[in-house]
């Protein structure tokens, strides 16, 4: 990695982090790095934060290809469920189940079911979890804070090693005879607990919880990681009024995955007794395959219960990170302070909050006491008023702003339209009243495809090619950074704004086919649109991939260390970061994050000190 | 082949995608970088406005073009008492969220497009309003208050269980993979005790304890019929797997959960044959019917029973038709049907009360006893 600029050059930034900085003698422990000393160090079992953001990236782009493809597979079958899929056959093999007589191809039922369940649990955990705050936590927390790397490098290591064998046995479940686990993303018992009642629910069960119990431990090590670092490596200066609220939001988003994760691996520990060793934890009443069962007493609700203990609270996981990356970047790229800093703040306090206290709005329908629903509507049409908060400041922040147009600031602004869209359809959904008639239907997949699924992926990209030149030294491809970001918008809301109406006709989700019912076939055209339009879009997304991996060895390349113009202390490393991330001192901070065109200065990087009678008016 | 060649395609087009993001970037170098990102302000600015309004205006449009296949916009008005409530309360979030959204996404785009970069001009440094924030927390607090109290005025209505005095129907429905089993109490207008230990496939599917007398008149429909405004207490139950009795033009919903009954307590408002005259108002129902070409789509229109809660391979099969017919032609068809009891399990080896009552069983019943067994297996 040979360094273009002369590291004896100092400019500006390099002269204050010398001058102010604090020497922490990072740099005489000189015994070799022993993080990068191999190319396994370096690249593999690495211990440098940085290293292992990319890791968490890539690995979360693999998974998000994967979860797209099966989205496809199984909008073909809702598209045109009467058009051959012989084709996949030598993909999917036996899934695929071929008339002798006409030769036509049809998708077996279960493995629709299998391709939903494992679209749903790979993008919410794999992807939007890990890829998300996995990459943008470990590769921002240390730089925007000012530390040399994470609190634990090892356990930050770990993190990422255990994320990585949860997704081998997720594969490897793939491949099972009896198929992956196909009982939805929320595996609900019974369906989930016994084998009888679905093919995927054997070995593919198994090998789910398995995996997903490796997936928090992954999570757990990271967030005790992120948490500590937030709190005790902050370099001098930096109050917690003063981070950036990109590091708000991951530090928020690592507090609840601690405190709602372990609770998801409780639940899905009974669900292995119920299973295994005879216990009736979630099970009663019960006669299936031609057998009434031992199991007496137990209540499926109270999986229920503990699985949306955390399924709540893991939506906020997935969108604070996006919010926070958001936040930053329409701040940068519209060259204003973020509009209404620590309001912001308290929207993100007041959402962790809240999410815990409203899990049960996703089971109104499902036989609790109807008199507990009336507290879970109050808190949870509650979360509306601080993300709205959120909404209006997003947008102030743009309002007399010079908004500086590429592809990050064009995600982050589709990022805010997408989630005023599928914010909005959340005020339906929370009313337990309208959940009678919306309550697992197409409305519901449409709220939560767009407010936390595309919205998050757009925080994602926004997050992508903002840091992109940090993480790599070159720039992504610009041309077709916006041609992916119009064609995934308007294909986005294509695909997902017209099941409002299938919602809004009744429709229900989950369902194999439509025709079966009179009252959910009038949409045959709106069903095969959809389908095209996720086509298009994932034909974009491979652009955007082809866009990452080319730039990483051909893309433009960094020639200053602040390309962007902003505060934050990242910018101030050098072009290609070393472990240890600042060759030097330490910076310190004398000021927020959020200095952009004040008194005149297009910018004021955290580390310059307050000018004699300087005003901080935030 | 053909997959040789599409996948030459593909390639090819990748390529052709990356030699043009090449050259922008040449151009780039040449034009100079302030240049182009100038360019690029004015174009990406213009082009948010050009998104705004063509999403905006196909928002509207679509909505539009499916109304009258949507419940509550169009011929699909509820056909129970509560449901209209709920569509009100529909109408009224829609009402609201509609006007937040217009405005929030015009004033996005718009502000995107409006305060683009230009050279010579300078954003302006607002880190907060004290006064605007309050004004933009207080609004949605308020607004979202008066939903809350509609939505759970609504909801305290439709949801409680029936009182001691109320005079109801009762029926039962049970979910099992996959399909449903419906039930009704009979003359004496009690369902009789269960026991999911004595289900027996193809014999007593249900479980019913035949010693209990009030199991002796219920019956098993192969239909849901039910006497317009009157109201029905659904009981709603599973036997293996969760389920979800589903009415969606009663706007009725409700979880079965082995081993924990549920309930669903609704009015139907509209006989099956008043609902089919509603759609034939409209031209979307006056197409030929997939069913039957000789009818028209709305003469065949039939309320349907459905499951909303995955409940394996299966799930989304279990229909049962619903029939809302008159006071007059309901008590004509409850005259039809026969106990289930009277007509399948009496004098049986099942009947506990014929064990009881002869001292000697039968050497016929025995007998039955293989055969019975052998012909319900084939349907495990």
């Amino acid at each position: 990695m040979a360094t273009t600029v002369n590291p004896t050059i100092k400019d500006k930034d390099d002269l204050l982090i010398e001058d102010l900085g604090y020497d922490d003698h990072f740099h005489e422990h000189h015994d070799g790095d022993k993080y990068q000393s191999s190319f396994i160090t370096t690249y593999i079992f690495s211990q440098d934060h940085k290293m292992i953001a990319k890791q968490f990236l890539i690995t979360g782009m693999f998974w998000a290809i994967i979860g797209a493809l099966m989205s496809l597979v199984f909008r073909l079958q809702l598209g045109f469920p009467d058009d051959s899929l012989a084709w996949l056959k030598p993909v999917l093999g036996k899934w695929i189940q071929l008339n002798a007589e006409t030769g036509m191809g049809t998708l077996a039922p279960e493995f629709y079911y299998a391709l939903v369940t494992m679209h749903g649990t790979i993008i919410v955990f794999f992807v939007l979890t890990a890829g998300l705050s996995g990459t943008f936590s470990n590769l921002l927390i240390p730089l925007q804070v000012g530390a040399r790397d994470m609190a634990s490098p090892l356990l930050n290591m770990l993190s990422y090693w255990f994320f990585f064998l949860a997704g081998v046995v997720m594969f490897a479940s793939l491949f099972l005879s009896t198929g992956p686990f196909a009982g939805g993303w929320t595996a609900y018992p019974p369906l989930s607990a016994l084998p009888q009642a679905s093919s995927g629910s054997g070995a593919g069960m198994t090998l789910w919880v398995v995996s997903l119990v490796f997936f928090v431990v992954s999570v757990l090590l990271g967030g005790v990681n992120y948490i500590t670092t937030v709190l005790n490596l902050r370099t001098k200066g930096m109050s917690m009024w003063r981070l950036p609220l990109t590091i708000w939001a991951f530090f928020i988003t690592a507090i609840i995955g601690l405190l709602s994760f372990p609770v998801l691996v409780s639940g899905l520990l009974l669900i292995m007794f119920d299973r295994g060793l005879g216990t009736s934890f979630y099970l009663s009443e019960i006669f299936i395959g031609g057998q009434a069962l031992d199991h007496v007493g137990g209540s499926p609700i109270l999986y229920q219960h503990l699985f949306w203990f955390l399924g709540h609270p893991e939506v906020y996981i997935i969108i604070l990170p996006a919010m926070g990356i958001v936040s930053e970047v329409l701040s940068v790229h519209a060259r204003k302070p973020i509009f209404g800093y620590k309001a912001m703040v308290f929207s993100i306090l007041a959402i962790a909050f809240l999410s815990f206290i409203v899990w049960a709005h996703h089971m109104f329908m499902s036989g609790v006491n109807p008199f507990i629903s009336n507290f879970f509507v109050v808190f949870t049409l509650i979360i509306a008023v601080p993300s709205a908060v959120k909404v209006f400041n997003w947008i102030a922040t743009l309002y007399g702003g010079n908004i500086r147009f590429n592809s990050a600031s064009l995600f982050s602004i589709g990022f805010v339209s997408l989630f005023i869209s599928g914010g909005l359809t959340g005020i339906f959904l929370g009313n337990s009243a309208l959940d009678i008639q919306l309550h697992d239907t197409y409305f519901v997949v449409a709220h939560f495809h767009i407010v936390m699924g595309v919205a998050a992926f757009f925080g994602m990209f926004a997050g992508i090619y903002h840091w992109y030149p940090k993480m790599f030294g070159r720039f992504m491809n610009e041309t077709l950074g916006r041609i992916h970001f119009w064609g995934t918008i308007a294909g986005s809301y294509a695909i997902f704004w017209p099941m409002h109406y299938l919602g809004m006709a009744g429709v229900p989700r989950r369902y194999y086919r439509f025709d079966t019912f009179d009252s959910f076939s009038h949409f045959t055209d709106m069903n095969q649109f959809i389908t095209i339009a996720a086509i298009v879009v994932f034909a974009l997304q491979v652009l955007f991939v082809i866009n990452f991996f080319y730039s990483i060895w051909y893309g433009k390349k960094m020639t200053v260390k602040n390309p962007w113009q902003a505060t934050t202390l990242e910018w101030t490393t050098p072009i290609n970061v070393g472990h240890g991330n600042w060759e030097g001192n330490i910076p310190t901070v004398q000021r927020w994050a959020y200095d952009y065109g004040k008194d005149g200065h297009d910018f004021i990087s955290q580390i310059e000190p307050l000018k004699e009678g300087e005003q901080t008016a935030h | 082949m053909t997959a040789l060649v599409v996948f030459l395609c593909l390639i090819l087009f990748a390529i052709i995608i990356v030699q043009i993001g090449k050259v922008t970037e040449l151009a780039a170098k040449i034009r100079g970088e302030e240049e182009v990102q100038d360019m690029a302000n004015r174009r990406q600015a213009s082009y948010s406005l050009i998104f705004m309004i063509v999403f905006l205006v196909a928002c509207v449009v679509s909505g539009a073009y499916y109304k009258n296949y949507m419940l509550g916009y169009g011929p699909h008005e509820s056909a129970s008492e509560h449901g209209s409530s709920i569509d009100s309360l529909f109408s009224i979030t829609l009402f609201f969220t509609g006007i937040v959204f217009f405005i929030t996404q015009i004033l996005l785009f718009y502000f995107a497009y409006k305060f683009r970069a230009q050279k010579g001009r300078k954003a302006a440094y607002i880190s907060h309003n004290n006064t605007l924030e309050l004004v933009w927390t207080g609004i949605p607090a308020i607004v979202m208050a008066y939903l809350v109290i509609g939505g759970l005025d609504v909801w305290n209505e439709v949801m409680p269980d029936v009182g001691p005095d109320d005079e109801f129907i009762e029926v039962e429905a049970t979910g099992f993979q996959f399909a449903w089993q419906l039930r009704y109490p009979g003359p004496d207008g009690q369902l009789g005790t269960r026991d999911f230990r004595m289900i027996k496939e193809g014999v007593n599917p249900l479980g019913q304890d035949w010693s209990d007398v009030k199991n002796h008149d219920d019956f098993l429909p192969n239909e849901l019929v039910l006497p317009v405004n009157q109201k029905v207490r659904v009981r709603i139950t599973s036997r293996d797997v969760l389920h979800n009795f589903y009415l969606p033009h009663f706007r009725v919903k409700m979880d079965a959960v082995p081993g924990m009954p549920t309930y669903f307590i609704f009015t139907p408002t509209k006989t099956t044959e008043e609902y089919r005259q509603q759609l034939s108002k409209y031209p979307e129902y006056q197409v030929p019917s997939p069913a039957d070409s000789e009818k028209q789509m709305w003469e065949t229109f039939e309320y349907e029973l459905a499951c909303a809660e995955l409940c394996g391979k299966g799930h989304y099969s279990m229909k049962k038709l619903v029939r809302i017919v008159s006071q007059e032609e309901y008590e004509q068809w409850l005259s039809t049907q026969s106990s289930y009891y009277l007509g399948n399990i009496k004098g049986t080896e099942y009947d506990p009360i014929q064990e009881a009552t002869t001292s000697a069983p039968a050497p016929v019943v025995e007998e039955a006893t293989p055969v019975t067994e052998e012909a319900a297996a084939p349907e495990h």
